[in-house]
Formats: structure tokens, sequence, C-alpha cells
């Protein structure tokens, strides 16, 4: 019943013209550089105006396994992976006959005609496109010849869907930009391409694309990039990293632009240190070490680096010492699929450590808010003296995006309570460090290098009092963590507050977190067209504001939509509002692909079917 | 005879301002003889207690730092994981001087892989390892050091052969290594003063006896075994960069000096055989010597004072970057529109 509906309602209608509304996927094997041409297409799309968003669906391997990349635009603007292909592209032979089964009907496949494999399906239209011969003619170099067979399909779908090539070459330039020569000799293979299709391929599908207003407000980049400049434009001072996909970028981004933005303009110094480290336990424990020194402190790492740094993290919890960790999030448990997606780790993020551990958390959606999120926590981790983890994941993290530009930040930095020698000296009353002198929970403390008599204090993970001693006595202990405990919900109402995309006469809520938010607009307006009519609020940081409970007291059902197996942003909703889980509902699933509106709108209706019934 | 308690060091401070808590570990531990001798190579070297900042892992070694320089800042760590945390804060402020102070449990066992990155990297800080072969604070489990053959209360034999730390140190490329006995206090001033000059990882793996778990006097972490099979390189005397000395009334041939980065030297005087602390094959040789003739060598293994330090590889400036005011930590604005622009 179900899936007769989506059929005639939900599923986009075909029309004998299909303009800026498609998904195209890429199919190569990994290692054949095909990087280039699938983000030169992406980009000449986004330079047409067309919003777009690009997905590397990669396997853990260097050279030779399958590779897809699928380019979405999207006239409506809608960034979600879709699970069906509009147009496939396809160079692989090893993967030809199962990708052409996503291809929807009356739908295209452009293949490299050495690729002798039949096509089963009379349903869909084939361009084979000759890019040996084509390579050759053009008198590539042997070297160079796989590379350059990808620059064919970039011509030959530029002109059978009428991407102008001036668009083409502007993204080539941009992608090559101090390196002309090679930008020109890509694009002269572009051109002899397009040139071939026009005079050799008759135009028989429904697709086009069109130029739209110019995307001024947006930009073209990855989460993991974004990450990277929001700390150094919040004034980072130390990182420390170890390689893990997919937050390898991430630092890798930093060690790219940290020496271009934060060098003293005169002596042309350093403001800062990145560390590659052995592995994850010590990325962390530097990262603890500069932070409680008053450096502006971070680490970046994956799922498996979070389980190593689980330790000093309780201790830097319990310590109080301030630092911002990335877990830009891939598939466990183990190694799992290292180079898919998920949201798999919030459970794991927000009970970090062992005895009564609470983290805060902040959840970015966007590229533009990873920017964002990766300068205000140096200002959270400081004011709270704690660490602050940034969940963002492989989808977020590595694909492109089109997203809005950075906004330079809005505030300055705060570096909290830090008493230098003058302070320390005009302090009221004597000083310890975890001495809760305002009533908020929230210490003053002394930095490192500090030469006033009374700065100096013996930091340690066993049990301490307000002067730093060690303590084992048990009104001590409770007393501390219960500090610490109203510290950290203190921060709840700081934090960025939930995002709430309301629709009139919504009685249902949708509730979600981080990079699902563009699947989620697109089944909300899916969902409202064909009569469910909902509330979305996107959670952006825990622990939870009064919002969240806010938004859940007002609808009867709430479903939480999420990318993991056990509903973790449930289960701590559930833990969280007990007297409201009749109102909450788990919807999640896990397979290592981005969600899709699809499976969001299967998943309500079948739900609220039921519940009709 | 005048009263030591009044006495001051070059900057007017006395003993008792390098001092610390009072120890809480066994009456007799050796760690404790190595805390005061820190304290007193640091009064008489006269470094300002607040340029100081100790750092320690877990187990009875790393409780000793709350034993000595009660005014310098420190922070006691995770097991083995003591060198990650001293490198990330001594960022903080390259001008410190950074004591690690370590056992052979958090540096042979579970620290091994952050000893030998530290020492790898050449971070300037000394680094104690307080080594008695035993697990004393979980009490009295054979720890990675312990001689193959020791017997323990409850723990049977050790059948496994042990680590030796100066020997991991010197293979790992460590620009700084050194041996000493708790038992003998002077070396161990000394050899600390040298450290403390070094511009690297200095690594000071100190024979520590524990005297509750480890001290029978046919073991190789005991008093009475250290004292008899201890076998000095040589005498050895830290000079300060001020003060001048007269070598003249060595023989050539007799002493060795190694000048530090920071001008200090120390002088070796030779004992019965000569020894070159610069060379590293021989540095190998005297150590694999030792354990086959049960000697318990000591002095300084190995000294390179100019191989290059973590700092040399970073561009840093040149203030204490926790003191950067937050204006400077900020790119300005119109670097971000750039960056838009580019991205675009």
């Amino acid at each position: 019943m179900i899936k007769e509906m989506d059929k005639e309602d939900l599923l986009e209608r075909r029309q004998e013209v299909q303009v800026n509304d498609f998904c195209m996927t890429v199919c190569t094997v990994n290692g054949s550089g095909s990087a280039t041409a699938n983000n030169t297409l992406l980009r000449a799309l986004f330079h047409m105006g067309i919003p777009v968003s690009g997905k590397n669906i990669f396997p853990s391997n260097i050279k030779g396994l399958p590779t897809w990349f699928s380019i979405r635009a999207s006239k409506d603007g809608y960034l979600g992976r879709v699970a069906h292909d509009d147009i496939i592209v396809q160079m692989n032979p090893g993967t030809f006959v199962k990708d052409l089964t996503y291809d929807v009907q009356g739908g295209v496949v452009f293949y490299g005609d050495h690729i002798k494999l039949p096509i089963d399906r009379d349903d869909i239209i084939a361009y084979p496109m000759p890019v040996k011969d084509l390579v050759k003619q053009a008198g590539v170099p042997r070297n160079l010849q796989d590379y350059m067979e990808n620059m064919v399909y970039v011509g030959v779908v530029a002109q059978m869907l009428g991407i102008g090539l001036g668009y083409i070459e502007d993204a080539l330039c941009s992608q090559f930009r101090k390196k002309t020569s090679v930008a020109e000799s890509n694009f002269a293979i572009v051109q002899l391409a397009a040139e071939w299709a026009q005079n050799n391929l008759e135009k028989k599908d429904r697709y086009w694309v069109e130029p739209m207003p110019p995307l001024e407000d947006y930009i073209m980049t990855d989460g993991n990039t974004a990450g990277a400049l929001g700390a150094i434009y919040g004034g980072f001072q130390f990182c420390a990293w170890y390689p893990i996909t997919p937050a390898s970028s991430l630092a890798e981004s930093m060690v790219t632009f940290a020496p271009r933005l934060r060098k003293n303009p005169d002596t042309k110094k350093n403001n800062f240190a990145i560390v590659q480290a052995e592995d994850e336990l010590a990325a962390i424990g530097m990262a603890v070490g500069a932070g409680w020194a008053g450096l502006r402190a971070m680490s970046s790492t994956s799922g498996p680096g979070i389980s190593l740094m689980a330790e000093y993290m309780s201790m830097a919890y319990y310590a109080e010492v301030p630092l911002v960790l990335w877990d830009v999030q891939r598939v466990g448990p183990s190694t799992g699929l290292p180079t898919r997606t998920a949201q798999g780790d919030l459970t794991l993020n927000y009970f970090l450590g062992h005895g009564d551990t609470q983290h805060i958390i902040l959840i970015p959606s966007s590229v533009n808010e990873c920017f964002e999120f990766g300068w205000k926590a140096f200002d959270l981790a400081e004011k709270f003296q704690t660490p602050i983890i940034i969940l963002s994941d492989l989808d977020l993290g590595m694909n492109l995006w089109m997203t809005k530009k950075f906004d330079y930040p809005d505030q300055p930095i705060q570096r909290g309570k830090v008493l230098w020698e003058k302070d320390l000296e005009e302090f009221p009353v004597e000083w310890g460090r975890y001495l809760d002198v305002d009533g908020d929970g929230i210490p003053y403390r002394t930095l490192m290098g500090n030469t006033h008599k009374k700065a100096p204090y013996f930091t340690r993970g066993t049990g301490h009092d307000e002067f730093g001693n060690y303590s084992e006595d048990p009104d001590i202990w409770q007393r501390m963590l219960d500090r610490i405990k109203m510290k950290i919900e203190s921060s709840k109402e700081t934090l960025p507050k939930p995002v709430v995309r309301a629709l009139p006469g919504a009685n249902i809520g949708l509730i979600a977190m981080g990079s699902t938010e563009h699947a989620l607009i697109e089944a909300q307006d899916k969902l409202n067209a064909v009569g469910i009519t909902t509330d979305f609020m996107r959670v952006r940081a825990l622990p939870f504001s009064s919002e969240v409970q806010k938004f859940i007291e007002a609808h009867q059902q709430n479903y939480v939509l999420e990318l993991n197996r056990d509903g973790q942003l449930h289960q701590l909703l559930v833990l969280h509002y007990c007297d409201m889980t009749d109102r909450l509902t788990s919807l999640s699933y896990i397979d290592g692909l981005p969600m899709t509106a699809e499976w969001i709108i299967k998943a309500v209706f079948a739900k609220e079917e039921n519940s009709n019934v | 005879m005048s009263d030591k308690k009044d006495e001051t060091n070059a900057i007017g401070l006395t003993r008792s301002d390098y001092r610390g808590e009072r120890s809480t570990l066994c009456p007799g531990c050796g760690h404790n003889t190595i805390s005061a001798q820190i304290i007193m190579a640091c009064y008489e070297m006269g470094i300002p207690p607040e340029k100081i900042a100790k750092f320690s892992g877990i187990g009875c070694s790393s409780k000793s730092p709350t034993y000595f320089l009660g005014q310098s800042f420190g922070f006691n760590g995770l097991h083995g994981r003591m060198p990650s945390l001293a490198l990330g804060a001594a960022f903080a402020d390259t001008s410190m001087k950074i004591i690690g102070v370590s056992g052979d449990g958090d540096t042979a066992s579970i620290g091994l892989g952050q000893f030998k990155h530290l020492i790898r990297r050449n971070l300037p800080m000394v680094y104690i390892i307080e080594n008695n072969g035993v697990y004393g604070l979980t009490k009295g489990q054979f720890s990675a050091t312990a001689e193959k053959g020791l017997e323990l209360k409850h723990q049977g034999v050790n059948p496994f052969l042990p680590i030796d730390i100066a020997k991991e140190a010197l293979v790992g490329n460590a620009s700084f290594v050194a041996r000493s006995f708790a038992g003998d206090p002077k070396q161990v001033r000394e050899l600390l003063k040298a450290a403390l000059s070094h511009r690297g990882t200095a690594v000071l793996d100190i024979i520590s006896p524990c005297v509750s778990f480890n001290d029978r006097e046919d073991t190789l972490h005991s008093y009475k075994w250290g004292r008899q099979h201890q076998a000095p390189l040589h005498d050895i005397a830290y000079v300060p960069t001020r003060k001048s000395i007269i070598l003249d009334e060595f023989k050539e041939g007799e002493i060795k000096e190694v000048i530090l980065h920071d001008g200090s030297m120390v002088i070796l005087k030779k004992l019965e055989q000569a020894y070159d602390p610069t060379d590293k094959w021989q540095a190998l040789q005297i150590l694999e010597e030792a354990e086959k003739n049960n000697w318990l060598v000591t002095g300084l293994i190995y000294v390179d004072p100019n191989q290059p330090s973590l700092y040399d590889y970073m561009n840093l400036v040149e203030e204490p970057m926790n003191r950067i005011p937050v204006k400077d930590l900020r790119p300005q604005r119109e670097t971000l529109e750039k960056i838009n622009q580019d991205m675009a």
C-alpha cells in the first residue's frame, strides 16, 4: 500500500524535460584520478547557480576498488543524498551491471566504450564514449592517459546536459589555481570530447541544465576544511592529532592554512604549534597539557580515536582542563566501515570517561556551522574550563558542499577566568584553583609561567579540595563533583540553541542532529505536500537546552531520526525527559550511506499509517 | 659552623623555598633521596621555582613531585602518558624548565611508546625514571625492568629478560642518557644539573630501591647490590656557565669536558677506563658489557649537546605563547573575505 503511494505521490513526477534536477553518479575505480573531473562538474554546476552537492562513496583502499561520486543538482535547493540515479557515468566495468540497476526509468548511462558488457535495460538511454580513442587522438603522454580519460566524460556530459564549456574552464582553473598549463591541457581534452559528442551523439534523454541566479552568498568546501579554519579564527594555539579517516583532513587543513594566517606579522614566527602525535593516547595527552598550560588546545579524530582518548578526557573533565576535540564520525563498532558515514558516537562522547562524566557536545549540520562551532568551541571550553566535543561526520567533513559564506566571528575571543600576576595581587579572597568564588561553579585558574608567589598549584586526577590539595575526604569529593555537574548544567543556555523549522498546523515533531538536516528538510517539505505536516527541530548541543523540552511538549508525536542502529539521540532524550517517553519514537538505521529524504518519508509514513489504524 | 637554614643561593632563595610537602612514601624509599637531590640541584643552580614545571605519570615515583618544588606548577597525569602531557604544556612557555618523573612501570611498560617518541622529538626536559624493578603502589608485582630470575613474594620467579631503559633511550636516538643510583646522591645531583642544562630530552635512569617489595640484598635493584656492583664511568662534576675553572690540576687524558647548550659544562674525571660519552657505539658497548658482567654502570652514558630540539622545527614566537594577547590570535577580517572569495 505504502509502496503504491510512494510511486504515485512521493517520487518526483517525471516530465518530458527535467531541468536542474537530477542525481548523477560517476562510477570509477579509486586511484584513477577522477576526483578532479568530478569536482569540475560539481563546481561548474555551482557556478551556474544551480544548488548542488557532491558525495564521494569510496572504499577503504588506495587503488583499484570501485568508487562512486554522486552529484545532486536541485533547483529546489535539496542537498541530501538520493538513493537512485538519473544519470550514470560509467568508467568501471567491474560495477557496470549492478550500477545500472540504480538508474531510474528513462535515466541515462554514459559509458566508456571499452566496456563490452550488455546493457540489459531497454528503459534507459545509453551513450557510449570513445574515451581511449579520444585520449590517444589528443596525443596525451602515456603516463597521463588514465587520468585524462576522466576529462572525456566531463566534456561529453557537459555537451549533452548543456553545461557551457566556459563554466567547465572556470572550474578547472579554480582547481589548478597556479598551474594554468595543467588546467589548459585538461580543458583541451574536455573540448575535444564535447566536440565529438556534438557531432556523434543524438540527444534522446530529458535532462538539461540552465543557469540560475548566481549563488552569491555561497561557497563550496568541505566540513573538515571549515572546522580547521574555524579553529584558526578561534585563536587555536596547539593542535595534536593522529591520522585517521575521516578526520585527517581537518588537521591537514590546519597545517595548510595556519602558517598563512597565524604568523606574527613582524617576526614571521608562528603563534601556534601543530604536532602529529604517535597515537590518539598521546594526541589527547598533548592537548590536555597545552590546554592546562593556557593554550587554546585541540585534537581531531574519529570513533576509534575517541575510545583511546577516554581516560584523558575523563581526567580533563575532573581536573577542569579546557580543550576542543573533534570527532568526525565513521561507522563502528570496531574498524567498521572506515570510509562511510554515521552518527554512532553520540552516547560514547556524551559519557566519555569512567565514573560520572558528562561532556558538552556541539553538533554542526553544515559546513558553515563547522566553521562557526570551530571558533565558538574555544570560547566555551575556556569559559566552562572543560573539554568541548564537536561531533561532525564523514559526509559533512569530507564531502564538498555548497554552504553559506563564512561569517567573521561576531564576538571577541573570551578566555574565561584566568588570573595573571596583577589579577592575583588584586584578588579579593585567598585564591584556590577549585574555589567557587562567584557561585557559578566556575573557579579561576592560573597558568604555568605565572610568577606570582601564590600562582602555582598542583593538578591531579586524584581527589582534591578547593585548593588543589590531595584529599580523600568524602564530603569534599561529593562537593567537587556536584560543583562540576552544576557548571556543566549551567552551560545549557549558552550553547547553540536548537533550530526549529516550523510549518503551520503541524502536530508532529521531527527531531534530528547534524548532517542529516538536508534530508530532513526535503522530507519535511515532501511530507507536507502529501498532507503530513511536521515541525523539524535540529538539536545543536548537549546538554539539552529548555527549548528541546518545549518542542517535545508541543508535539504529541516526535520522531527522532538518526544514522545509528540504536537511536542514540532518542536514548538520551528519553533519559532526560522520562515523563514524555510516549511522545518520542525512534526512527534510526545505519548502512554507511548518508540519510535520504526517501527513507525518512517511508519511515514516518509507516509509523503514521500504523498509528492511524 | 653557619646555620644552613639561613644560607641562600644566587637568587636569594633558601633550600626550603625548593621543598615540597612531606613525603608519604615508605621511609628509606630511594625516591625520597632523588626528590632531595632535585631540591638541591635546583637550589644550587639558582633556578627560580616558578620557572620549573613538574610532570608525572602514575605510581609511587609519580607521586613524588608533590614532595619537592612546592612553589612550582605541577601536573600528575595518567599512567605512562606523562610525556605527552609535558610536551603539550611545554609549548605554552618554552622558557620553563620541565622535569618529568616516572617509574619503571610507567616508562617501560604502558609508557614505552610515549617515552620513545618523546626522545625522538627531543623535547627539552629532564626525564627521570625512578627504577626499582617492581610495582610498589599495587603491592609488589614484577615490572618490565625486573631481572630474569628475580623471585618476589606472591609472584614466583620472573622468567623474562628485562627491558634496559638506558639502552632503549640510546637506540631511540636520545640526546642525553645517564644512569645513576639513589645510593649515590652526589652523582644523582650532578647528573640532574647537567640534565637541567641540556637542550633536549635528558633521560636519567636512576636505580631507586623499593624497601618494601624489592630490596633483598642479592637483587639487582637493592641498595646492597647497588653498592657492591656500582661501576661509575667517571667522577662527574657540573660547572655552571659563569664559573671559570682551572683544569690544570688534571693530567691530560684524565678528564673529559662536555660543553652543554647553555654554556655550562660537565667535567668527567677518568676512573679505571677512559670513557667518551659522546661516542654512541661505546655507550652501547658499555651497557652490553655491564649486563654480562653484573655491573651497575653509572654516570653520563651518552650526550649530544647539539642535537636539534623539537622547538627548532616549530618556528615559534619568542614570547610565551600563553601570554599572547587575544587580538593577535584571530586573523584580520579581510583574510576571511579572501578565503570566501577563493572558495566561491
